[in-house]
C-alpha cells in the first residue's frame, strides 16, 4: 500500500513538473483574481484600497477555492485521456491507493499555490501586515487544504466520466465545500483584522478538522465503486 | 388531510404572528420529510452498491427526486413565512435557512449528473456514490450548525418543545401526514416507472427485434 501510494505520488509530481499544467494556472488565476477584486471592490487608491478582517478572509478563501476548482478539474484528465485508469486497474494493487495518492498530490499543489498566492494577497490587498498572525494562518490553511483535497479528489473522480465534466466539477464541489469556506474564513477573519493579536479560534478549527475526518472516511468508503470498469 | 383540518381549526393562533403562523404546519414537516428523504436516498444507494439490483437504484432515484420537489416547496413556503414574520423574503443570518439552501443546491446537481453519464450501469453506480456522499453531508451540516450556533431555528425548536399541547399535537399529526404522503408518492412513482418499463419490454417483444428501443423523451431516470 505504502509503496503503491509513493509510486503513484511520484508519477503525479513528475507529470506536473514536466507539463506544468495545473499549478502555474492556479497561481496566475489567484493573482489575477486579486487584481479583479481590487477593482471590483471599487474606490481605487482611496480608503478602501486595502482590506482587513472579515472582508479580507472572504476574498482570500473564495479565491483559493476557485483556484482549487481549477486544479480539481485537471486532476484525473491525464489518466482518463491516456489510459492511466486501465493501467492502474490491471495492476494488482489496492484501489484506495489511487485516492490517497491523488489527494496528497492535490494537497501538494494547493500548498505550492498558497506559497505564492498568500504573500501576493498580503502585498496586493491586505491592509494589516501578514507577519503578525502567520503561524496561526498556516495552521488554518493546512487544515482547510486537507478538506479541499479530499472532497476535490472524490468530486474529480465522480465527474471524470461524465459528458459535461467542466460543468459538473464546480456544481458538485462548491456546495460540498461551503462548510470549509465558512469554517476557514471565520477562523481567518480575526487573524487578518486591523491591529489584532487574536488567538486562533479553536471551535472553527475543530469543525474543519471534523469535516476533514468525516469526508476522508466517506471518500475511503465509496471510492472503490468509482473505478470499476 | 386530517392534518390540514386540524391546522385550520385546532391550533391556536400565534399571539404575535397571527394567521400566517399556520404555514408552520406545512413548512416544517415538509422540510423534515425532504431531509429525511435525502438521507433515505443515501441508504437506498448503499443497498444498491451492496446488491447491484437495479430496483434499489430506482428507489433511491425516486426518493431523491421527490425530495427535491419537496425542497422547492420548503423554500417557497419558508420565504413566504419569512416575509410575513421577519419582513424579508430571505434572511442570511439564520443558519438553518442557509444550510437548507446549500443542501438544495447540492441535490440540484443530482439530475444533471445522472443525465450526463450514458452507460446505465455506470450511471447507477456514480449516482449512488453521489447519493451516499450527499446523504452523509445532510446530517453533518445540520449537526455542525446546531453545534456552532447556540441560536436555534426559533419556531422548530421552541414551539415543539415548549408550546401548548394542541400545537404539539397538530404538528405531530402534520408531520405524520406529510411522511405518509411522501411514501405514497414514492410508491406511485415507482409503480409508474415499473409499468413503463414493462410496457417497453412487451412492445419490444411484439416488435420482434432485440434492438433496444430508444427511450421516449429525454429523462435522467434509471432504466429497469
Amino acid at each position: 500500500m505504502k509503496e503503491t501510494v509513493a509510486a503513484l505520488l511520484r508519477k503525479e509530481l513528475a507529470i506536473e513538473l514536466r507539463t506544468r499544467e495545473s499549478v502555474p494556472a492556479m497561481v496566475l488565476f489567484c493573482v489575477t483574481t486579486y487584481v479583479v477584486f481590487h477593482f471590483g471592490l471599487g474606490d481605487v487608491g482611496g480608503a478602501r484600497a486595502v482590506i482587513a478582517g472579515d472582508l479580507a478572509a472572504g476574498v482570500l478563501w473564495v479565491t483559493l477555492l476557485f483556484a482549487a476548482i481549477l486544479g480539481i478539474n485537471r486532476l484525473f484528465v491525464a489518466d482518463h485521456e491516456q489510459g492511466g485508469f486501465d493501467g492502474f486497474l490491471l495492476a494488482p494493487v489496492d484501489r484506495t491507493a489511487l485516492l490517497v495518492a491523488k489527494a496528497i498530490a492535490l494537497l501538494t499543489f494547493l500548498c505550492v499555490v498558497e506559497l505564492v498566492a498568500v504573500p501576493a494577497f498580503g502585498l496586493l490587498l491586505l491592509g494589516p501586515s501578514l507577519g503578525q498572525a502567520l503561524p496561526e494562518l498556516l495552521v488554518v490553511l493546512l487544515v482547510a487544504d486537507v478538506g479541499i483535497a479530499v472532497v476535490g479528489t472524490l468530486v474529480a473522480a465522480l465527474a471524470i466520466q461524465t459528458r459535461a465534466r467542466d460543468l459538473m466539477v464546480p456544481l458538485l464541489a462548491l456546495p460540498l465545500l461551503v462548510p470549509v469556506v465558512i469554517g476557514a474564513s471565520r477562523a481567518t477573519a480575526p487573524l487578518l483584522a486591523q491591529g489584532a493579536a487574536a488567538s486562533l479560534p479553536g471551535d472553527w478549527l475543530s469543525l474543519l478538522a471534523l469535516y476533514d475526518l468525516l469526508f476522508a472516511l466517506i471518500a475511503y468508503a465509496v471510492f472503490d465503486f468509482l473505478l470499476e470498469d | 388531510m386530517t392534518a390540514f383540518a386540524l391546522v385550520l381549526t385546532h391550533a391556536p393562533v400565534d399571539a404575535d404572528q397571527g394567521v400566517i403562523q399556520k404555514i408552520f404546519y406545512v413548512h416544517v414537516p415538509l422540510a423534515i420529510v425532504a431531509l429525511g428523504g435525502f438521507v433515505a436516498g443515501g441508504v437506498l444507494a448503499i443497498m444498491y452498491l451492496r446488491t447491484r439490483d437495479r430496483r434499489w437504484d430506482m428507489r433511491s432515484y425516486v426518493t431523491i427526486h421527490l425530495s427535491i420537489v419537496l425542497a422547492v416547496g420548503v423554500l417557497i413556503t419558508g420565504s413566504i413565512w419569512a416575509r410575513a414574520s421577519w419582513g424579508h423574503w430571505w434572511v442570511w443570518d439564520e443558519p438553518v435557512l442557509v444550510v437548507f439552501l446549500i443542501v438544495f443546491l447540492l441535490y440540484a446537481t443530482y439530475q444533471p449528473l445522472r443525465f450526463s453519464i450514458e452507460d446505465p450501469d455506470r450511471q447507477a453506480r456514480y449516482a449512488s456514490v453521489f447519493a451516499i456522499t450527499a446523504g452523509a453531508f445532510v446530517p453533518l451540516c445540520f449537526g455542525a450548525v446546531r453545534m456552532a450556533e447556540q441560536v436555534t431555528h426559533p419556531p422548530a425548536a421552541t414551539m415543539t418543545t415548549s408550546g401548548p399541547g394542541s400545537v404539539t399535537l397538530t404538528f405531530l399529526v402534520a408531520l405524520g401526514g406529510m411522511t405518509l404522503l411522501f411514501i405514497t408518492l414514492c410508491k406511485y412513482e415507482l409503480a409508474s416507472k415499473n409499468v413503463t418499463a414493462h410496457v417497453r419490454r412487451l412492445r419490444r417483444r411484439l416488435a420482434g427485434d432485440d434492438d433496444q428501443l430508444p427511450a421516449s423523451g429525454r429523462s435522467a431516470a434509471p432504466q429497469l
